[in-house]
């Protein structure tokens, strides 16, 4: 069992994302609307990134079009030096909205990405029962999805991306439809299970006290159309705890960032007027 | 139909298999007596015998002081002739008659069942094939079963093929249509998490595609029943002998009212209740979506 896991973590040592000269727009009725212009960055292995910046930026378009969603009107998107094209198991997605698979039971849902790529049942068995335990829903193994809380939902789809050992996990404001105590919770929960895992994280919100909980580095986006603004290191210790968000150096990072994305807001609705 | 959500509220006694849900429905008539917590749904069940009473009172009511103004009910029959005629059928050969027209309106289904739902979900995956079937079966659709008579005479190679295909024409295209809906329906959120999880297209054909097609499917099948009984009395038209559609449209002939009336009975209650099995059923395949609206 132990070696299974250490197998399936070790696999994860990947995870470079590189994003060339990034535009993404759609044509409608004959007018051209960008969506996306000149992204270009690039995400080490095992770097926790935050997409962050007001409706609108194109936060999630950058996340979708990594995932293989949506094709880039011009530019490249490399995984691990692999142009994307599609989706695939080696990018974990997990959605704004709950997604688990109705008809399947906990278990069942966690299981269907080892399932579809052949995985043999008793590993399976180990793996899910592993992930399952380590998230705290191993007592609700059978319980169907409608069944669930909303924070037992994301945490059996988090785990679900994650059982596929994914070099890169995306993440589209997970948490944003979860009460406050229970977004706290699946933070520190979330962070817990990476710090073993190490696979690059870019997790999308609008939330800045989440970005700067969670980040290695913060992208601050911008609007009209959406580009990087800019980058923000959070240097702040690991790992890290709830207690963190008390901190002084927790709370000035947070003010510098809260300054960054008022311009940007305020630039998006003076547009909008 | 309102009793649904009613059942909804009740998925451990459906969570087993068909017998004990049957079971569990008998079960619960004592329980609307005895429970004292559940006078809510004694009255319900009160107000709904009430109903039926008033129904057939009414009826009767009409049939009794010659009702006439524009509509006629003197000649009408009442429910106690109705009555009487039923205990007279029963005490003949009811049994076959019943059986024939069950035998024939459940071929028929299954049919339908088999092939509306195979071919829909094809027809709703593959855009080609739709391209290829849609347009001749949308003319097909609102052909009445009674038009098909003749030509169902002509196809068939005897009476009860050609009954079976009636039954068959009723309950097929709200099984199709409601099958080819609910696989164009499925969330396009769940075929990404199926992508991103890596599964082929037949994994998610399987278990996203299908599934999330299920209660489309389930609602055409309810519907599908209904419509099977419903053209029964067309289909027996061209029996010889036995079948209740047939005594319906045999007394017609005669001249002889109140078993036609009774005969459309029969047909009401026994295509009620074979619609609320199939829906028993299909909760049993879906435990999942019990209290779906909860999430709602």
């Amino acid at each position: 069992m132990a070696k299974l896991l250490e197998n399936n973590i070790q696999s994860q040592v990947k995870g470079l994302v590189q994003i060339e000269n990034l535009s993404v727009g759609f044509r409608r009725k004959g007018v051209f609307t960008s969506v996306l212009d000149d992204v270009n960055f690039t995400i080490q292995p095992g770097e926790f990134i935050c997409l962050l910046g007001p409706s609108g930026c194109g936060k999630s378009t950058i996340l979708n079009t990594v995932a293989g969603f949506i094709k880039p009107s011009t530019g490249n998107v490399l995984v691990d030096y692999h142009r994307i094209t599609k989706p695939g198991a080696d990018r974990g997605f997990v959605f704004q909205q709950y997604s688990l698979l109705p008809w399947k039971t906990t278990f069942q849902n966690v299981e269907f990405g080892l399932k579809v790529r052949g995985v043999l049942k008793q590993e399976r068995k180990e793996l899910v029962d592993y992930y399952l335990n380590r998230v705290g829903l191993s007592k609700y193994r059978h319980a169907f999805p409608y069944q669930l809380s909303g924070g037992m939902q994301q945490r059996a789809s988090i785990i679900r991306a994650l059982v596929n050992s994914p070099s890169v996990l995306l993440m589209d404001e997970p948490f944003a439809a979860l009460d406050a105590q229970t977004r706290h919770m699946m933070q520190e929960l979330l962070l817990d299970i990476w710090q073993d895992l190490k696979s690059t994280v870019i997790f999308v919100t609008h939330d800045i006290e989440e970005a700067v909980f969670l980040s290695d580095r913060i992208f601050v986006m911008g609007v009209n159309p959406g580009h990087i603004k800019t980058m923000v290191d959070i240097s702040l210790e690991r790992p890290r705890h709830v207690d963190l968000m008390l901190t002084a150096e927790f709370m000035q990072l947070n003010r510098q960032v809260f300054d960054l994305i008022r311009e940007e807001t305020m630039k998006s609705m003076a547009f909008e007027d | 139909m309102s009793n649904i959500p009613s059942e909804r509220s009740l998925p451990a006694e459906f969570s087993g298999n068909l017998i004990l849900a049957v079971k569990s429905w008998f079960d619960k008539i004592p329980d609307m007596a005895s429970e004292a917590f559940s006078s809510k749904k004694r009255n319900q069940f009160l107000r709904r015998m009430l109903s039926l009473f008033l129904f057939f009172g009414i009826w009767q009511l009409l049939c009794t002081v010659k009702f006439r103004f524009w509509i006629n009910f003197s000649f009408l029959p009442s429910p106690t002739e109705v009555f009487s005629a039923t205990v007279n059928f029963f005490s003949t050969n009811a049994m076959i008659h019943i059986q024939s027209s069950l035998t024939r309106v459940l071929m028929g289904y299954l049919v339908a069942t088999v092939l509306g739902v195979s071919l829909g979900i094809l027809i709703g995956w593959f855009q080609k094939l739709e391209d290829l079937v849609f347009l001749p079966l949308e003319l097909l659709r609102p052909i009445p079963a009674v038009a098909w008579i003749p030509l169902a005479i002509l196809m068939f190679p005897d009476a009860e093929s050609g009954m079976i295909y009636i039954t068959f024409i009723g309950a097929f295209f709200p099984i199709l249509i409601s099958t080819i809906k609910g696989v164009e329906g499925v969330d396009v959120l769940l075929l990404r998490v199926g992508q991103c999880l890596g599964a082929s297209q037949w994994y998610v054909f399987k278990d996203i595609v299908v599934p999330g097609a299920m209660p489309n499917i389930a609602s055409g099948l309810v519907i599908g029943m209904g419509n099977s009984w419903f053209c029964l009395v067309t289909a027996e038209i061209l029996a010889g002998r036995y079948g209740i559609g047939y005594i319906t449209w045999e007394s017609y002939v005669t001249s002889n009212y109140p078993p036609i009336v009774m005969g459309m009975l029969i047909i009401g209650l026994m295509g009620s209740v074979s619609s609320y099995l199939v829906e028993q059923l299909i909760h049993l395949l879906m435990p999942w979506r019990i209290t779906k609206k909860k999430t709602a």
